[in-house]
């Protein structure tokens, strides 16, 4: 194979694309700058962890099926820990965001890493709304019928059927986790890509 | 168990919400608790220092 055989190559195109922007120093940074070691920049990988435990015991609470989670100490534990992971993680990826927000983290080209963190949150709203209507109980029955007044008055409701119990646990546990864990790893990725944004200085252009 | 239970006690769940309300504003007041939470966790890791930080400045 002649080198610009190999040059066009997709594998060596994509190779040295990564490799410009994202070299192992940048993936796996040692240091930071200084305004870094601020708590406001704990919450983005407080969110993450939240996330990472809301997805753990995702996995626990399917091994053994509502039954168990509904009917036995250990399975109320594991249902109270998915819960209140959500719980936490909501509230750290609020905080995250008017963090970023106030800091306008969006300035030397990182709108997508602001974009990826907008659509991560609405498809989470997402997640969150379907796993309220696949709880298999009381409380699932009542909010998914009053779900559904709402959303069939957008006509919505023939394509997303909140009182569909099959669908809306599809939804909640394959589809809306997968989008929010891809759009996370792009989120991350793009904020090592692009480094964290220089804090605001008075008449300077930030740079890219 | 019941060493659980007792802790589930503290906050009685089995009663109606309180909301309040306020012209046409409605809110739980769990999730006014909530949202005032993020406020306050906002502002204080805004304004609290963060350890090691001095430490790191000296070595500099
Ligand atoms: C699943 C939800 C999310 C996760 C896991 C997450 C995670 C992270 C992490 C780990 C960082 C780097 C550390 C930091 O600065 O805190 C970060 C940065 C950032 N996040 Fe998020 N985030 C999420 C949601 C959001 C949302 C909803 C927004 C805004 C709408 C957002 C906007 C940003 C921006 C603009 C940056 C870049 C900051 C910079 O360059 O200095 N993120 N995120």
């Amino acid at each position: 194979m002649s080198t610009s055989e190999i040059d066009r190559q997709w594998t060596t195109r994509l190779r040295r694309r990564v490799e410009g922007k994202l070299p192992p120093e940048k993936l796996l940074p040692d240091t930071q700058p200084t305004y870094v070691s601020s708590w406001i920049y704990v919450f983005g990988i407080a969110t993450l962890s939240s996330l990472g435990v809301v997805i753990g015991t995702g996995c626990i609470l399917a091994l053994r099926g509502p039954q168990w989670w509904h009917g036995s100490a250990y399975g109320h534990f594991i249902n109270s820990m998915h819960l209140w992971s959500v719980e936490i993680f909501f509230f750290a990826m609020v905080v995250h965001l008017w963090g970023k927000f106030a800091m306008a983290a969006w300035r030397g080209g990182r709108a997508l890493t602001w974009m990826t963190g907008v659509v991560t949150f609405l498809v989470s709203i997402g997640a969150g709304f379907t796993g309220y209507v696949s709880q298999s109980n009381f409380d699932s029955q009542w909010i998914s019928t009053q779900a559904k007044d709402g959303i069939n008055a957008t006509g919505a409701g023939a394509y997303f059927n909140v009182l569909n119990l099959g669908q809306m646990l599809m939804w909640h546990i394959v589809l809306l986790p997968l989008g929010a864990i891809v759009l996370t790893g792009m989120h991350v990725l793009m904020v090592r890509i692009k480094g964290v944004v220089p804090p605001f200085e008075e008449g300077a252009e930030v740079a890219e | 168990m019941a060493f659980l239970l007792s802790f589930a006690a503290l906050i009685p769940l089995d009663n109606l919400g309180h909301y309040i309300q306020w012209h046409f504003i409605e809110i739980s007041i769990a999730n006014l608790i909530v949202m005032i939470l993020m406020v306050v966790t906002f502002i204080v890791a805004l304004v609290a220092p963060f350890p090691g930080r001095s430490r790191r400045k000296e070595n500099r």
